[in-house]
């Protein structure tokens, strides 16, 4: 790994999380809840995320933020394992994902699935607790109330019954929350939870947020809207195919950070990544 | 295996023919049709079963590959056999050799997907067309070979269901059984690997291990059928029931269970209708009153049927007639004055033709909203409260439009038009306060009267 390209990240470290080398682990990341360590993750052979460190803090709400094609969403199916990693190492609380999977919750983006799937959105939050339920026994009686609590939580527990494709959009976003809420995790990674929401859904989110907040969760957001990133966030990571800087909001989300991160024209990175993939392709 | 039978029908039409297709149905129609019925009827339930699981996977046309993938291990199995000297025509070796060539044509579709840039359609069609050309190929082989009996292979083409021993059908029966529990046990784990796959794989779902346990159903159904329907048609067993199905329910247990049934059903009354029709191929009437199931389906679902969709949108076009019929009413006597409104000025008003012009007066009188005064029209009380909603809901959302959405004003009355008859009760008290908030509600006067019929709506 040219360190070169590790230099900036190394250099945001001194601002928000610790710099380290590729060998050592500061002793504090072990009780963190999610730990990245080098890690590079590569989209058909074309590299999206470069050499990416960060600890996230034990309790909190943290925005993650970056121009399209930045790697946000990347960066979190990387740390569930959703796809794979060229290197690195990611931990929760200082074990491997699988051992603590089921601290962790998820929200995926709204896009990413069919809502015509024949199911009602008690159904879609119950989902969130098949984990605990366990294999071939069905959703027992308990198990709903507790997904109808979190439709609850929500604000949407008159809409338990409807199919999911009945539901608008803000709607479908509020099912998919409540089955993450349904996980009763202590990490989140929530992909554009925000995006394509009305007014009140998105009170109902924040609302939702600061209370995961105020149990000592951590949740990890991929945000678009630069607005209100220091509203509603105390931590922001501001990626660009690496961590430019990752840190407090008040100390990290600046002008001349977010200039380093949205900067017009092509990063060095992505030039690279698409010499690299033409290069895989025989064409340049 | 029984050597093929003919399902043979009384000579008779008409009234015979029915109480015939009586006699069948209630298992009444003698052994070897009896055999026959239940066998397809368990090939229905189970073809159905794990169609419904395909479906919501999005896995259907991957069914088809496979079936077709398996006629080349069809031809391999029968050269395998004959030169073990077991017989050409030894079942089991003809099955496992069209099971073995039906997984490796899948593997091929995901292999193609997974590592070319071509998507899975196309995977589909070449592995589907290449496997089919090389069985076509193998058999030619075998019908040049002097190993001798080879005829029967063609009807794993076209499928040979009078054919069906009671160990076929047996076997048929324990496939269903095994579908049946496979769905009931893992119901929960395939809805949401085929829902939502990334979070299944999150939350630690083992993706790979139920695709390949969904797929290794297929394949047991598929196998198990080619003898009945044939690897042509196998696939609309698999298909076209859980389409069906999706017509009716909005639930994955529902959609299941009555794709079951309907493959049940489909079976039942294919072989029953085939055993009355003499010399009808029973594999094609099977997917024949599949289809038919079908076309049922999609016409006449409550919901999501064409017919209750067409309902829907002529109900919401009336709506629309109906809405600038009476804002044209209420707009005309509150610049002319008097509550009268001559015909041809409403027609005008409404863009009405002169002989169209009739209908929707008479449809608005029945319904109580006009009424005739001489030779004009007036609106009835109920009718008024109505114009003066659909008249407020008009004005709120031509003004929101123009304040809030940077829209010309010679561009509103389309848009307003279109959107003003599905306002929510909810949206227009939003519109309201956006508009009271800066000052600007539309202008009250004949508005005044809708306060308290403004509640009704």
């Amino acid at each position: 790994m040219d360190r070169a390209v590790g230099a900036d990240a190394a250099d945001a470290g001194r601002r928000g999380t610790p710099s380290r080398g590729l060998d050592t682990l500061p002793e504090h990341s072990r009780g963190s809840p999610l730990s990245v360590h080098a890690m590079t993750v590569a989209y058909r052979r074309k590299p999206v995320l470069w050499d990416v460190d960060y600890d996230a803090p034990r309790s909190g709400l943290v925005a993650i933020v970056g121009p399209n094609g930045a790697g946000k969403s990347t960066f979190i199916k990387a740390c569930l394992g959703l796809i794979p990693k060229v290197s690195g190492r990611v931990e929760f609380w200082g074990r491997p994902y699988r051992e603590q999977r089921r601290r962790v919750g998820y929200v995926p983006q709204r896009e990413s699935v069919d809502w015509d799937f024949p199911v009602s959105a008690l159904d879609v939050v119950c989902m969130g607790r098949y984990g605990k339920i366990g294999w071939c026994r069905p959703v027992s009686r308990a198990h709903r109330e507790a997904g109808l609590a979190c439709l609850e939580r929500v604000g949407i527990a008159d809409l338990a019954g409807r199919q999911i494709s009945q539901l608008s959009g803000g709607q479908q976003q509020r099912v998919f929350l409540a089955r993450a809420l349904a996980q009763q995790a202590d990490l989140y990674f929530m992909d554009e939870p925000f995006t394509g929401v009305d007014a009140a859904t998105e009170r109902a989110i924040v609302e939702v947020l600061r209370a995961l907040r105020a149990q000592g969760r951590t949740v990890i957001c991929v945000h678009h809207d630069l607005q209100s990133v220091e509203e509603y966030f105390e931590h922001v990571i501001l990626m660009n195919m690496r961590i430019v800087a990752a840190g407090p909001v008040g100390g990290v989300f600046t002008r001349e950070n977010l200039q380093r991160t949205y900067g017009g024209r092509l990063t060095l990175l992505a030039e690279a990544s698409e010499a690299f993939a033409q290069a895989e392709r025989g064409g340049g | 295996m029984s050597g093929p039978l003919v399902l043979s029908a009384g000579a008779g039409g008409g009234a015979g023919a029915w109480e015939r297709l009586g006699e069948v149905l209630s298992f009444r129609a003698g052994y070897n049709t009896t055999v026959v019925l239940v066998g397809v009827l368990m090939l229905g339930i189970a073809g159905g079963v794990v169609g419904a699981l395909a479906l919501l996977r999005k896995r259907s046309l991957v069914a088809d590959a496979l079936s077709h993938a398996t006629l080349p291990g069809v031809g391999l199995g029968f050269i395998v056999a004959s030169s073990l000297g077991a017989g050409g025509k030894n079942v089991s070796v003809l099955l496992t050799g069209a099971a073995v060539t039906g997984a490796l044509g899948v593997l091929c579709v995901q292999a193609i997907a997974r590592w070319s840039r071509l998507a899975q359609d196309a995977a589909i069609a070449i592995v589907l067309s290449v496997f089919f050309g090389a069985g076509v190929v193998i058999l030619s082989v075998v019908q040049g070979m002097s190993a001798g009996n080879q005829g029967g292979l063609k009807a794993f083409i076209y499928g040979q269901t009078a054919a069906m021993s009671v160990g076929d059908a047996a076997l048929m029966g324990a496939i269903a059984l095994l579908s049946a529990g496979a769905a009931v046990l893992l119901l929960k784990e395939f809805a949401v690997v085929a829902f939502d796959e990334g979070f299944a794989r999150a939350t630690g779902w083992p993706v790979m291990a139920l695709d390949l346990a969904g797929m290794a159903l297929i394949v047991l159904v598929t196998v198990a059928g080619l003898q009945a329907v044939g690897l042509l048609l196998i696939v609309a067993i698999l298909i076209v029931p859980p389409a069906a199905a999706r017509f009716w329910t909005d639930r994955v247990g529902g959609l299941v269970l009555l794709s079951a049934v309907l493959g049940g059903a489909s079976g039942l009354l294919g072989a029953g209708a085939s055993a009355v029709l003499p010399g009808k191929p029973t594999g094609a009437v099977i997917v024949l009153v599949a289809g038919g199931l079908f076309l049922l389906s999609m016409l006449l679902a409550p919901r999501r049927g064409l017919l209750a969709a067409g309902l829907r949108r002529a109900r919401l076009r009336w709506r629309v007639i109906e809405d600038h019929a009476l804002r044209a009413m209420l707009e005309h006597t509150d610049t002319h004055g008097g509550a009268r409104v001559p015909r041809g000025a409403l027609a005008r008003a409404c863009g009405w033709g002169g002989s169209l012009a009739s209908w929707p007066l008479r449809v608005l009188i029945a319904r109580g909203l006009l009424r005739r005064e001489g030779g004009d029209m007036a609106l009835t009380p109920a009718g008024a409260a109505r114009a003066a909603a659909v008249t407020r809901n008009h004005r709120l959302w031509e003004r929101y439009l123009i304040e809030r959405a940077d829209i010309a004003p010679s561009h509103v009355d389309f848009s307003a038009d279109l959107v003003e008859h599905v306002l929510s009760p909810s949206i227009v008290a939003a519109l309201e306060n956006a508009l009271r908030a800066e000052g600007r509600l539309p202008s009250p006067h004949p508005l005044s009267a809708v306060e308290e019929s403004g509640a009704r709506r």
